[in-house]
């Protein structure tokens, strides 16, 4: 396909402490016990899209996610881990490995990205129109987060509130805006308006950060906007803002006047891609750069921003919060089982062979319990997972959590809505409730937490 | 009863379209559908003509527009029509009488006649006051075009109101794309701007007027609304069906005035008792509003062209003699005397009685009645009202001629002229392009500010009441009095030719290529698209340069831009209520009404205006002077008589709003001011009037000496009034010290 694809997976975000630490990058969050990058590793080789550079936010965690993509992919992926600085946002990230970018196309992913959608559509969608960006909405989470509890889900949305303008084919993206940047009116250029004559403004759609880059294009325009940080609020808002009177050098970018020789020889694709995109109808870019009645001064320069949109059905869910993770865990294995890749048992559960449950120990339905784990007696587990070779006592309550791997819980313990994260004692009668519990941490016996987050002292 | 019951569950069981029409025509069989119609458009863009006659009166394809308007309502169902007439009242009074539309079955048409309406809201309340209006009304203007059937409107209305009590307006839109270059739409409108909610046809927002370079939408829409469609592909036909909510809105809102700006605005912006207006969307069927010259001459190709059948001439649908239609769409009046070698090419129409001489060609014209074309005339793309003289050898090209005007021999009209009635065009002369020619001078005091769209309509009024208010025998006068300025005229529009060339103001003038008749010159769109790109490339640079501050710099443009706009509409503001001030003042002269009364709606208007006492004297003082000035003063003398007069009689209430020393300044300031601008006439005799109003014992002596010393530090051209109440002021001086 000749699609070079970009998975920026991050590094140790700092807002999920406490459950990254040193030793848990983001991208290796488990999620239904296996790393959250796992999960777009896979929907990219479902894709056939095999040529993947990982980009990684620190040395350090480029070395624990490279050990771990060469020991889980070794033969089926042809990755490379290249580590950036941190803190230099995501178009830093791009501009640093600049020169690992040959192929004409760019399909760039977050690394935290679980979903269904197959990018594969996205870069048809992007081929098909030539467009310089193709961007990937998807309808704003609703499936998961009505469930739980309500506060965090909203907090999420609003976070998300994207305000985008499409055109009536619901084709090319006009207008693009995220919600905490707009303080209160959404403003919308008439220029694009008069040229395109309607545009449906949106806000119940959410960007889902998978971007299809023309490669000349990203990098051109990040070599001369040495400021722009970010892909989602400064490279995509000036490609589209400057669609209808682009300043790119259109290296073959526009299918018309210019369509540059030497560039359309090397690439018989793209020769193609421009018969198929002129044999429909002319989009308003066409018309535009034509001039009125046919006539024009100069050529005007366009170039096209693409949206592909998510049927609502798909399932579409970043993991940048707690929430989120809260959220995506508890869907995996529950309503978007499909995404896992495990098969259920009857009980519509997945209990590894080598686990050992007690007696009169319940585990219910959308639950997960991993290998090697031991569970006491009379303990019951709804809508949550437990990692592998956990030792659980006896009377143990675990409702709507995550227990990650090589945790200890004592006697009597109850677990609500809380994320237990690596190695961590809990003793005797621990009651946690919406809590977080970082690596390694010990929880003394008989003591209540409530919507807190434990973890040790960073040294 | 029973009805109403059935007929409403029909309805609401989701019977898709077809039941909710069934249920609207049984409505409309019960409850009598009525309309509004403005027979006023309360807009100058017809002037010179409409100085004679008012525009639903004019001829499109040889028909009267507010005949269009009428037989459509007619046969969309409509029973009762209110036509409110203001500018020549009686003309359209008459000419209702005498058309078929009294004697109608099923059909009455009423007249209301007022003279002081400045605006859609004044007509409104006034109908509102009357109580005639018993349901949902279609309020339209007597310049529309339409043949869209009103049942399915009315019946997605009235759906709603059962809903939603606030659904209070459905407004009638239709697609078209407006030009992107020159930013206006075939019928010569300003863009438009809309937000629409998709799902249920809201309107959220309305945008005709801005010079900003972005829409910005309230935040707050998008939480209401998931998604918005923002339009600029759509126009608004100004046909609207209203609940009776919308009346009380007008009259709750007494300044409101236009309908868009002021009412649409209102209730999209300042969310009034949380009404909601809708919109309906025509697919098939016609609708336009002749709003200027341009959609006079979109329209009438449109009729021409049949897309409004059966409003189209061969079709009889009011008093109209048929014509009948040959191939090329060119339609021929059956008494039509045309040579063997004249050429009348397609999408013409020639009415009874023409006569074209040989060789004469004709093209995408109306020809009214009566008309005589000579021998090698040129008629292309004009629009010939009735019994029009044109001599041998004229070329006519983009142009608007009205009744009884005789082009001389050889005579050229450049595109886009107009020539209002009766002129008369000298041999061999070339009219230029654009020119509108009238026999009446143009009005001095000429608005030139777009914006001042009341102040040009009072005006308007005031010289239509005052010529339509002319007995015949004055009226000869007037011609009388025109032959005696022919020598004048004369040379305006060639040797043996009437009529005044009007001068259009400098920043109008750039724009009268917009709203002529005339298509629009390649070479001035080459030069928008010139001006455009570069204003793209502009914006772009600025664009550029934050490069994610761009949100920030928009703002702070945006409000400098709402600051400039205030700071107009402070200054239109003061004109708008001085105006009204002016009116009010001249009622009260006419119709005796006494000082209290005219007091407290002097004092209700600076309520609602927002204007300081100062300002009310200042106000009141002018449209004293002004009225002096109407009445007739052979010498200057006379004048200071006549304000005398006006002064002594109305002193009580000038008195009123002159509480202090400053209000008193403040009406020097203001004569002062006139003296210069708006009433030359005064500036010989200003110290005799100051003389006089000491002597009257408005403004004391104090108020005289302040304001004399206030002009000591001012320019030397400021201080020609001061000069000249020299003598006076050292007078005052002296008594002053003499007391002492």
């Amino acid at each position: 396909m000749d699609f070079q694809v970009v998975v920026l997976a991050g590094g140790f975000s700092k807002t999920l402490v406490p459950l990254v630490s040193k030793e848990v990058p983001k991208a290796l969050l488990p999620v239904a016990n296996r790393p959250v990058l796992s999960y777009v590793l896979e929907l990219l080789e479902q894709n056939n899209l095999k040529d993947l550079i990982v980009v990684v936010e620190s040395e350090s965690a480029a070395l624990l996610i490279g050990g771990w993509i060469s020991s889980a992919y070794v033969d089926r992926l042809h990755v490379e881990v290249a580590a950036v600085p941190e803190e230099i946002g995501t178009a830093g990230a791009l501009r640093a490995i600049d020169h690992h970018l040959t192929a004409s196309d760019i399909l760039v992913v977050s690394g935290d990205l679980v979903c269904d959608v197959p990018p594969g559509a996205v870069a048809a969608t992007h081929r098909r129109h030539d467009a310089v960006v193709t961007t990937m909405l998807c309808s704003n989470p609703v499936s998961g987060s009505t469930e739980s509890g309500s506060s965090g889900g909203k907090d999420k949305a609003k976070k998300h509130y994207n305000i985008i303008g499409l055109d009536p084919t619901k084709q090319f993206l006009l207008h693009v805006a995220s919600g905490v940047e707009v303080e209160k009116d959404v403003r919308v250029q008439k220029s694009i308006l008069r040229e395109v004559g309607q545009m449906d403004i949106r806000a119940d759609l959410m960007d889902a950060h998978m971007y299809a880059f023309k490669r000349s294009v990203l990098q051109e325009v990040l070599n001369q906007k040495e400021a722009f940080q970010s892909l989602r609020r400064d490279v995509l808002p000036y490609l589209v803002r400057s669609q209808l009177r682009s300043e790119l050098l259109l290296n073959g970018v526009q299918s018309e006047e210019n369509g540059n020789d030497k560039d359309a020889s090397q690439n018989p694709k793209i020769v193609l891609s421009q018969l198929l995109a002129n044999a429909s109808t002319p989009s308003f870019h066409e018309l535009h750069a034509l001039g009125p009645n046919g006539f024009s001064l100069s050529p005007r320069k366009t170039h096209k921003c693409c949206v592909y949109i998510a049927s609502k059905s798909n399932y579409c869910v970043r993991l940048n919060t707690i929430q989120a993770f809260s959220d995506i865990n508890r869907d995996v294995i529950g309503d978007a089982s499909h995404i896992s890749g495990y098969s259920f048992s009857a009980q519509n559960n997945i209990i590894d062979p080598s686990a050992v449950l007690g007696s009169k120990t319940t585990v219910g339905p959308q639950c997960m319990l991993g290998e090697g784990s031991q569970m006491g007696d009379k303990c019951s587990v709804k809508k949550s997972v437990i990692g592998r070779h956990c030792r659980i006592g006896s009377n143990v309550k675990i409702v709507n959590s995550i227990v990650m791997n090589h945790v200890t819980i004592g006697d009597g313990c109850s677990i609500q809505g809380s994320v237990v994260c690596s190695n961590v004692q809990l003793l005797e009668r621990v009651v946690l409730k919406d809590c977080q519990v970082g690596a390694g941490f010990v929880v003394t016996a008989g003591s209540e937490h409530k919507g807190e987050s434990l973890a040790k002292k960073e040294k | 009863m029973v009805a109403k019951k059935s007929g409403r569950n029909r309805g609401g069981g989701g019977g898709g379209t077809a039941a909710a029409t069934e249920v609207s025509v049984e409505e409309l069989a019960r409850v009598p559908l009525q309309a509004i119609l403005l027979a006023d458009s309360f807009a100058t863009k017809f002037r010179p003509i409409t100085l004679e006659r008012p525009k639903v009166l004019l001829p499109l394809v040889n028909v009267p527009m507010i005949d269009y308007t009428l037989a459509w309502l007619e046969s969309a169902g409509v029973e009762e029509v209110f036509v409110f007439c203001c500018a020549h009242a009686k003309q359209v009074a008459e000419h209702l009488e005498n058309s078929q539309w009294f004697a109608q079955p099923n059909f009455s048409v009423t007249a209301i006649e007022s003279n002081n309406a400045v605006g859609a809201g004044d007509a409104l309340r006034l109908i509102y006051e009357q109580n005639v209006i018993r349901g949902d009304f279609v309020l339209v203007s007597g310049d529309t075009v339409s043949n869209m059937s009103l049942a399915e409107a009315l019946g997605e209305h009235k759906e709603r109101r059962r809903k939603d009590s606030n659904a209070i307006m459905t407004m009638v839109i239709t697609q078209s794309k407006t030009s992107p270059t020159t930013r206006q739409s075939r019928l010569g409108t300003d863009e438009l701007f809309m937000a629409i909610d998709p799902d249920t046809k809201q309107l959220l927002y309305y945008e005709d007027k801005s010079d900003k370079g972005t829409v910005s939408l309230d935040k707050t829409l998008l939480s209401d609304h998931p998604s918005i469609y923002l339009h600029n592909d759509k126009q608004d036909c100004y046909i609207d069906i209203c609940s009776p909510e919308v009346l009380s809105t007008f009259a709750d809102n007494f300044d409101y005035q236009h309908l868009r700006r002021h009412f649409l605005k209102g209730l999209l912006d300042d969310d009034i008792m949380g009404y909601k207006i809708f919109t309906h969307e025509i697919q098939s069927n016609y609708a336009a509003r002749i709003d200027n010259f341009r959609s006079y001459d979109t329209v009438s190709k449109d009729i021409i062209q049949r897309w409004t059948y059966p409003l189209v001439p061969d079709v009889q649908f009011v008093g109209n003699s048929s014509a009948k239609l040959d191939r090329q769409g060119m339609y021929r009046a059956s008494v039509v005397g045309q040579s063997r070698s004249a050429q009348v090419g397609p999408f013409t129409v020639i009415g009874s009685g023409t006569t074209i001489g040989s060789q004469s060609q004709i093209s995408n014209s109306v020809v009214g009645e009566g008309c005589k074309i000579g021998a090698n005339v040129s008629i292309e793309g004009c629009y010939i009202w009735h019994n029009v003289t044109i001599e041998d050898g004229c070329q006519l090209k983009h142009a608007i001629v009205c009744d009884g005007v005789v082009i001389k021999s050889g005579v050229i009209l450049e595109p886009g002229v107009v020539l209002s009635y009766k002129v008369v065009v000298g041999q061999q002369f070339i009219v230029p392009a654009y020119s509108k020619v009238s026999l009446y001078q143009q009005p001095i005091k000429q608005d030139s500010d777009e914006e001042l769209e009341y102040a040009d309509s009072s005006s308007g009024f005031m010289d239509a009441s005052s010529l339509s208010g002319l007995p015949d025998k004055l009226k000869e006068e007037s011609t009388i009095q025109l032959s005696e300025s022919q020598l004048q005229a004369a040379s305006e529009v060639g040797s043996g030719g009437v009529g005044f060339i009007w001068s259009t103001s400098e920043g109008s003038h750039e724009e009268e290529w917009r709203h002529s008749v005339a298509p629009i010159p390649a070479a001035k769109l080459l030069e928008i698209m010139h001006t455009s790109n570069n204003e793209l490339e502009v914006v772009q640079q600025d664009g550029n340069l934050p490069p994610s501050g761009e949100l920030e710099r928009d703002s702070v443009t945006a409000n400098s831009n709402d600051y400039d706009d205030d700071d107009v509409d402070v200054k239109d503001d003061y004109e708008v209520f001085e105006n009204e001030v002016e009116a009010t003042f001249k009622r009260a002269l006419e119709e005796n009404i006494k000082e209290d009364d005219v007091i407290l709606e002097v004092n209700s208007l600076r309520l609602s205006y927002n204007l300081a006492t100062a300002d009310c004297s200042g106000a009141l003082f002018y449209s004293m002077m002004k009225s002096a000035l109407s009445a007739p003063h052979p010498s200057p003398s006379d004048l200071v008589k006549n304000a005398a007069t006006v002064i002594t009689k109305w002193k009580k209430l000038l008195k009123y709003y002159l509480p202090s020393i400053d209000e008193e300044i403040e009406v020097i300031l203001k004569f002062e001011e006139m003296c210069l601008e708006s009433a030359k006439e005064y500036s010989t005799v200003f110290v005799q009037i100051l003389h006089l109003l000491y002597d009257k014992d408005i403004i004391q002596e104090e108020a005289i000496l302040n304001w004399a010393s206030e002009k000591e530090g001012a320019d030397e051209t400021d201080k020609l009034f001061v000069k000249q109440a020299e003598k006076f002021i050292q007078w005052l001086n002296e008594a002053s010290e003499e007391e002492d």
